[in-house]
This record gives structure tokens, C-alpha cells and sequence, in this order.
């Protein structure tokens, strides 16, 4: 296996609406900004991938629109994935891995304000019995919720604390869309959105943009002084159909973790993309993290929750504490699909 | 089974209706405000110094921002055409007609437009070409500010001039 690291990181403050620009103008200063401070010339860079959403842009193709931020000539080799950009970063490391590339520009977009995100998310479920019904993202959370917390010890005042925890942590995020200081009680006397989940257990609706640069091996070395390396990636899908899950638990979540070595040693941070607070916990029994573990000191996605940016945001947070020299070894998570269908793990350290 | 249940379901409907709020983005809503004024403006990149119209606000090639806004004028050459003979639904136009990618003066990337006011057997490449507006109380923010583009009575221009933006 090569080392592959990832060498610099830009994102965009997150907003509820971004009124003016179009996701070309917004994603272009990440681009630069990734691509100046990696060191790397920009006609060096040996592959591009990036991952976004049609639905929520509603036109076809606007992934291909979007290279006009890169400047992709003369002509790039370059890929796109459907998803999260956290999966495109995946595959510009698998792309490192054999061979081809020696370095990688990683970047997603998401104006999740020009549609309706619970509407769009919809069309994730299966197009025969289950979109049809309506059902939204929202909803099938709570379901989730519903079996999590009768399940398990926990409560609504649990679900409550990941808000109030995340939000003040976003505090020190300046990309952060949604953060301060949440009473507690205030926010247990708030009425339900779809019950047992409130307003604060969901995820603020974002537009936002994220880039990363990932190196091997020297290049990476000679582009950073503390690259944050990629040690372990990993990533499992549970079946398409919720009613055949038990959704109080993560089994994808587990078994990438342990394919991605989370436990061979201590993890000082963990960045898990956790849209609804309950998600959060089952996130954390599921990867087995204990108090030891700082959980979401951007926010997480409680506190930005750009659609298919937050995933690969939440590698970059890790990334940059290693790069900063704030920690040593730490965990990212991503998740797609609906009630955390399908998890991605990284491993990030020093050396 | 009866002849009815072994029967395959051949196809289900299932509707589908998604809203959006689209922005226009920085660049373009400075075009569509300049069409809405009988102006074309593009916007020229700072290190190729290529001009784009309409501009998208970033230079393709480049990958910087294009903030110069330069005007271009409403004649320009046509640089490759089409002769459309199928009809469409979203066009109240009778084939047969031309579409032609027309390089503007002073622009560097051609653009789509429909070309009236002669036969379609008479369009050329390096034909010369302008603009013909709607009357100014119907001008707004839209592309459809310009009606099409007819000839004008000036010598082809020669294929050196548009070769590098076929």
C-alpha cells in the first residue's frame, strides 16, 4: 500500500441561502484555495474527483458544469461519484493506490437551499413502493429514533445534549452555520417537528462547498510538514430497503470501522456526519467510542449540513487538527442514504 | 391461476413534482440585466484574456474568475450552422431553419442562435450576421431579448479570423 495523506483542505462558510452566487462562483475560491495552500501546481495535480448531487441543483449533469471552477485544460483526468464527496475522496485514493496518480484534487458542492431537502432526499428510496408513498428524510428519521430510544437506555434528553454539545463546539468553527449557547430545558419544552424528534435533533438546511488535496508517499511529505495520513478507509452498505434493517443499530458503520482499524489505537477526535442527533449515538456505540473521544468539535453536521459537502467536511476537520498539530490520531465518518444506510470510515494520523 | 393474475404489471406511474429557487449566480444576472438593457456583456478572462459571452463568471480553461465585464457589440460571424428540418414542440418556428453558432465581435466563445431573414440554402460559414432585438418595451432579463440574427451586407469574414473557435 502507498502512503497517501491529505496535504491541504479549504471549505466555504456554510449559509442557509447563498442569494447571489451559483455553484460554479461558490466553489471556485475552495478550489484555488485547496490547490494553493497543498504547494502543489495545479498542472501536477495527477487526478480530480468530486462528488455532488443533480437533484438538488435540478438541472442534469450541473457535476459537469461545475468544472468550470477547475480549469480543466488541457483536458484533466477526472471523475465524478453521485454521492458525498467523502466517496470521491475514496476513489482518488483508491486511484493513488494503484498507480496512477501521485496526487488529487477532492471537491463537492451543495446548495441545498434550492430545492426541498426532505423532498429531494425522498427520491433516494426505492421508486416502486416507497417513494411514492411521500415518505421524507425527516420522517424516516424519526422512525429511527422511535426505534433507537425504545431500544436502548437513552432518552430525549440524550438527543437533546448532542444538539447543545454541537452547537456550542461550532462556536470555534468559523464555517458554521448554526452555532451559540441552547438551554437544555428550553429545548426539551420546544413541541415536536415529527415526533420523538424536535427542531434542534435535525440538521440545519446549508449551501456550502469543501475541497481537499490528497499527496503520496513524498509528494506528500515535501507539500506539508504534518500531512494528516490516511491509515485506514473503509466503507459498507446496509440493503436499500429500511424495513428490512434494524435501524436502532449500524452495522455498515461497525464493520467499516474495523476494516479501518479505528480500534488499533487511541482516537483523540471523531468527526461523525450525523444529520439527527440520535444518528450521533448510535454512530458512537457503533465505533465503539468512549468518553476518551472528543465527538464533533466543528459541529458536525448539526451545526452545517451542506447536502453531499458535510461527509468529505468532516475528513477535512479531522485533517486540519492533525495539520494544526492538535492531535495525532483521529476518525472521520460519512454517511448517505436514508436512516445511515451506507458509512464511510477514515483513519487519519500523524507519523 | 387465472389468466388475470399470471398477467404481468407492465408499468406503474408514479408522479413526481420537485420546486426549485435557482440563482442565476454573479455573472449571469450581470448578462440577463444587460439584455434587459439591449446590451451584450461578457466578461474577459485575466489570464488568457479570453472573453466569454455569456459569461459564467469563471474562464473554463483557466479555472480563475472572470471579473471584467466587457461590452460586445450585436454583429458577429457565424462560424458553423445547422439546417433544422425536424420540427419541435418547444419552438413555434416551422422547419426548415438555421441554428448557427455565432462568434460575436470581440467575443471568444461562439454562442446558439436562430438565423431568419434568408434562406437557409444562403447561410454560410463567415457569413456576417447581427442581432435584431424585440422592441424595447418587451426587453427584459432573458436571453429571449434577442428575436435571431439576420445577415448583413458585409464581405464574409475570413475563415483565419474564427478558425481558432470552431
Amino acid at each position: 500500500m502507498r502512503d497517501v495523506a491529505i496535504v491541504s483542505t479549504a471549505q466555504m462558510t456554510n449559509v442557509r441561502r447563498e442569494q447571489r452566487r451559483n455553484e460554479v462562483e461558490m466553489l471556485m475560491p475552495v478550489v484555488q484555495e485547496a490547490v494553493k495552500r497543498s504547494g502543489i501546481p495545479k498542472g501536477d495535480i495527477g487526478f480530480t474527483c468530486s462528488g455532488s448531487c443533480d437533484y438538488l441543483a435540478g438541472q442534469p449533469f450541473a457535476f459537469v458544469s461545475a468544472l468550470d471552477a477547475i480549469g480543466a485544460w488541457p483536458p484533466i483526468s477526472e471523475s465524478h461519484v453521485e454521492m458525498d464527496g467523502a466517496w470521491a475522496l475514496y476513489e482518488a485514493w483508491v486511484k493513488i493506490q494503484t498507480g496512477q496518480a501521485d496526487s488529487a484534487l477532492v471537491y463537492s458542492f451543495g446548495k441545498s437551499s434550492m430545492g426541498d431537502v426532505p423532498d429531494v432526499l425522498n427520491l433516494q428510496l426505492d421508486p416502486y413502493y416507497l417513494s411514492p408513498l411521500g415518505i421524507d428524510s425527516i420522517s424516516l428519521a424519526a422512525l429511527q429514533a422511535r426505534a433507537f430510544l425504545e431500544k436502548t437506555q437513552y432518552t430525549e434528553r440524550d438527543l437533546a445534549k448532542v444538539a447543545v454539545r454541537s452547537r456550542k463546539s461550532a462556536k470555534d468553527n468559523p464555517n458554521a452555520q448554526l452555532a451559540g449557547d441552547f438551554d437544555l430545558e428550553k429545548l426539551l419544552a420546544e413541541p415536536y417537528l415529527v415526533s420523538p424528534l424536535r427542531v434542534h435533533d435535525c440538521a440545519p438546511i446549508s449551501d456550502g462547498a469543501v475541497a481537499v488535496v490528497l499527496a503520496a508517499d513524498d509528494t506528500a511529505r515535501n507539500a506539508c510538514e504534518r500531512p494528516a495520513w490516511i491509515t485506514g478507509i473503509d466503507h459498507r452498505i446496509e440493503p436499500h430497503q429500511p424495513g428490512v434493517r434494524d435501524l436502532s443499530e449500524s452495522p455498515s458503520t461497525a464493520l467499516a470501522g474495523a476494516k479501518a482499524g479505528v480500534a488499533s489505537g487511541g482516537i483523540e477526535v471523531a468527526e461523525l456526519y450525523a444529520p439527527f442527533t440520535h444518528q450521533e449515538l448510535i454512530l458512537r456505540d457503533a465505533l465503539g467510542l468512549d468518553a476518551s473521544t472528543s465527538i464533533n468539535p466543528s459541529g458536525g453536521a448539526l451545526a452545517a449540513n451542506a447536502i453531499m459537502v458535510a461527509g468529505l467536511t468532516r475528513i477535512a476537520e479531522v485533517a486540519n487538527r492533525i495539520q494544526w498539530g492538535s492531535i495525532g490520531r483521529g476518525l472521520a465518518h460519512a454517511t448517505s442514504g436514508p436512516c445511515l444506510q451506507q458509512n464511510l470510515v477514515c483513519v487519519l494520523e500523524a507519523k | 391461476m387465472s389468466e388475470a393474475e399470471s398477467e404481468l404489471v407492465q408499468s406503474i406511474t408514479t408522479p413526481l413534482r420537485l420546486e426549485y429557487q435557482y440563482t442565476a449566480g454573479v455573472a449571469s444576472t450581470r448578462f440577463l440585466r444587460g439584455m434587459a438593457d439591449g446590451k451584450i456583456l461578457g466578461q474577459r478572462c485575466p489570464q488568457c484574456e479570453k472573453v466569454y459571452v455569456p459569461p459564467r463568471g469563471s474562464c473554463a480553461r483557466c479555472g480563475v474568475a472572470t471579473d471584467l465585464e466587457v461590452q460586445v457589440p450585436g454583429t458577429g460571424t457565424i462560424t458553423t450552422f445547422c439546417v433544422v428540418r425536424i420540427p419541435s414542440d418547444s419552438l413555434d418556428i416551422d422547419p426548415p431553419f438555421v441554428a448557427a453558432h455565432i462568434l460575436l465581435d470581440g467575443a471568444d466563445i461562439p454562442f446558439f442562435a436562430l438565423i431568419q431573414e434568408c434562406h437557409f440554402d444562403e447561410v454560410r460559414m463567415g457569413m456576417r450576421v447581427e442581432a435584431v432585438w424585440v422592441d424595447a418595451e418587451d426587453l427584459g432579463p432573458t436571453f429571449e431579448s434577442i428575436r435571431y440574427f439576420r445577415p448583413i451586407d458585409e464581405p464574409d469574414a475570413p475563415f483565419e479570423s474564427y478558425k481558432e473557435h470552431l
